[in-house]
């Protein structure tokens, strides 16, 4: 099912009227999600995806704008006539039925015509319990269950009506770190099987990155960027995406461009084609460090730092306005420590440009 | 060992003497009374020892009234009584407005004193050759004859007594009631909307069994109190309550101690170790049921 949402905006209250009539969580949102693809909307917390999930779902009403679900308007129909699968951030399962009951609890719903008959029940909850793999704890009730399994009868009871969309809000965040590897590889095979059109919220860019087709980059309410994960890491559009994908993220200097050169700190350390003479905000990738001993960026030497796949060389230079610059270099590598400088040269496709009133993206022939 | 611990039993000295003064040692006597026959409270001597007492006060007339009493009195009052709290603290849970308002107007019955309640009641409900009474005229209004609900038939009586005992006991049913349902998880009622949940399933298959536990620790406190009931009675009709015929258990207990008819502290010990062992096997079969009936 696509889903299309034009100029989509909820704005709440504010309980301190100082700061204005209303916080506006979700700001005038235009975009489309294409059918059988999973999305990953991502942004810091309070950024208002969450809320955002909540209006696809039905659960919040918009203030203006409207939802599509295909051709379909659903911006005025109540939740419950969406069809739509969520799974909440807490998992939300009924303490007191067994994972069996939970997953059927929805089909017991359906009236009329679609109503099934026990048998046919039990064989849908066992086919989505087989989906997620926990056909075999079917007797047991939430609180026997560890969380990886919780969030699957969870995944279970929102696919076992066979939802149009599949709504996960923050589906990973309460699960331990390997698990919640384990658990977004599940996600991706669960969703690949199904192929229903799913849209899970989160704060953490590598969940997003990893799994998603496409994944909307978002902050206080607005919508930042759209994109299939590694053009967006690419081509961030302006500084928050730039800064909000990668980790360890991305280094921040202020710089200038002078007949088009980029100099930092008065070293000239790319040639940057295109950009009239300005000051700018720079942005370079951790891997955009090659060590050089006589590249044109001088640093100064901090530490070093293995993390066994790669080496981090940490960094400072008076002109970062990160606090740390961090380059990510080989393994294999050689740095004199003793050294108080290192020397780099620049991937020009690991460094972003930025206009540093706007912070929008300032393109560059590379 | 024993000097080892010996600062603890000190620590515990004062509460185990209290306990042993006030508690257990007064159990005991009530257990050595029941068993004295013809106790003679002037010159403290009796009889001989056995079951007399049991058979006399099971025998007694009034005791059998007070039991039919106390036994209309719980089976009418402790369901109804939870039942609408519920009602009461669904719909104050659903409604945003004035919210804290209502609560505390549902609350203030807690706070009121039980006799002055009663005098309250009184003025709604008795006759008078003055006056009808409140509850007499609007009777009228309605087409109805005049009842005497304070000194009147049987059942007008126990309408008044189980009446005001459910509107003594609802206050504190409803405060336990609307905190439950306050911390049951919202996002159950969402994903359950989101199923299509019509409202009446949410509320007996989510709502009831989130709850249940409350409800049963209502349900037993309910008829614990019920069968201790008292003073509700003497606030209504008066200290002579087995002239009114509206005597209970507990009543019964205290007209044989120190009552116009009183001074038979044996009796009086028979009839408390049977209302005991009549809670007792209440408790326990609510239990039995309770561990059936509530989740975790």
């Amino acid at each position: 099912m696509k889903i299309r949402l034009e100029q989509l905006t909820k704005k709440f209250p504010n309980r301190n009227k100082k700061q204005g009539e209303f916080v506006i969580a979700v700001n005038n949102f235009n975009f489309e999600i294409p059918d059988g693809k999973l999305i990953g909307l991502l942004g810091p917390s309070g950024c208002g995806k969450s809320t955002a999930l909540n209006l696809i779902s039905g659960l919040e009403k918009p203030t203006e704008g409207k939802i599509f679900f295909g051709d379909d308007d659903v911006t005025n129909l109540p939740p419950e006539n969406r069809g739509v699968g969520m799974v909440f951030q807490n998992y939300a399962l009924y303490p007191h039925l067994t994972v069996q009951q939970n997953i059927m609890f929805p089909l017991q719903n359906l009236k009329g015509k679609d109503k099934l008959s026990k048998e046919e029940m039990q064989r849908r909850a066992l086919e989505a319990a087989k989906l997620v793999q926990i056909d075999m704890l079917m007797e047991r009730k939430p609180s026997e269950l560890s969380g990886g399994q919780q969030q699957r009868v969870a995944i279970a009871r929102a696919l076992v009506k066979m939802p149009r969309v599949l709504l996960l809000d923050e589906p990973l965040s309460n699960l331990d770190a390997r698990l919640r590897l384990q658990t977004r590889e599940e996600i991706r095979r669960i969703q690949k099987a199904t192929k229903i059109t799913t849209i899970f919220v989160t704060h953490d860019q590598d969940e997003a990155m990893s799994i998603s087709d496409m994944i909307v980059v978002m902050k206080d309410g607005v919508v930042h960027q759209i994109g299939k994960p590694q053009e967006v890491y690419d081509h961030p559009t302006n500084l928050f995406v730039a800064t909000f994908l990668g980790t360890p993220s991305i280094n921040v200097f202020r710089g200038r461009v002078q007949d088009g050169q980029l100099a930092i700190g008065g070293e000239n350390v790319l040639s940057v084609p295109g950009v009239p003479n300005r000051d700018v905000i720079c942005a370079i990738r951790p891997e955009g460090f090659l060590l050089d001993e006589k590249g044109p960026f001088t640093l100064g030497l901090e530490r070093m730092e293995v993390m066994g796949r790669d080496t981090s060389v940490v960094c400072t230079h008076e002109d970062g306005v990160s606090e740390v610059i961090r380059a990510i270099v080989r393994t294999d590598s050689v740095v004199d420590e003793e050294k108080e400088t290192v020397r780099f040269t620049l991937i020009p496709s690991k460094v972003h440009l930025f206009d540093p009133e706007t912070e929008e993206d300032l393109p560059f022939m590379a | 060992m024993f000097k080892k611990n010996v600062k603890a039993w000190l620590y515990l000295l004062p509460a185990i003497l209290f306990l042993g003064v006030f508690m257990v040692y007064p159990l005991i006597d009530v257990l050595i009374y029941s068993l004295e026959e013809g106790y003679n409270s002037a010159s403290q001597s009796y009889h001989g020892v056995g079951l007399f007492n049991f058979s006399y006060v099971l025998h007694d007339p009034y005791f059998l009234q007070a039991v039919k009493n106390t036994f209309v009195l719980v089976i009418v009052t402790v369901p109804l009584s939870t039942i609408l709290a519920l009602f009461i603290s669904l719909g104050l849970n659903s409604i945003k407005p004035l919210r804290h308002m209502y609560q505390t107007i549902y609350f203030l019955p807690y706070v009121t004193n039980t006799l002055a309640v009663g005098l309250v009641f009184m003025v709604l409900f008795k006759k008078t050759p003055y006056s009808e009474g409140m509850v007499n005229l609007l009777l009228n209004w309605f087409g109805a004859s005049s009842v005497d609900f304070i000194d009147g038939p049987y059942w007008a009586k126990m309408f008044v007594l189980c009446f005001y005992t459910i509107w003594v006991v609802l206050p504190f049913k409803v405060l336990i009631l609307t905190s439950a349902l306050a911390s049951v998880d919202e996002h159950l009622y969402k994903a359950a909307r989101l199923d299509n949940t019509p409202k009446w399933r949410m509320f007996t298959k989510i709502t009831l069994p989130m709850i249940s536990p409350m409800v049963f620790y209502l349900v037993i406190t309910g008829f614990i109190g019920a069968f201790k009931a008292y003073s509700d009675a003497v606030a209504l009709f008066g200290t002579d309550l087995n002239a009114a015929g509206m005597n209970t258990i507990v009543g019964y207990v205290y007209d044989m101690l120190y009552g116009n008819s009183g001074g038979y502290p044996s009796f009086a010990s028979a009839a408390a170790l049977i209302l005991f062992a009549i809670v007792l096997t209440i408790t326990c079969i609510n239990l039995l049921i309770s561990k059936k009936h509530v989740h975790y």
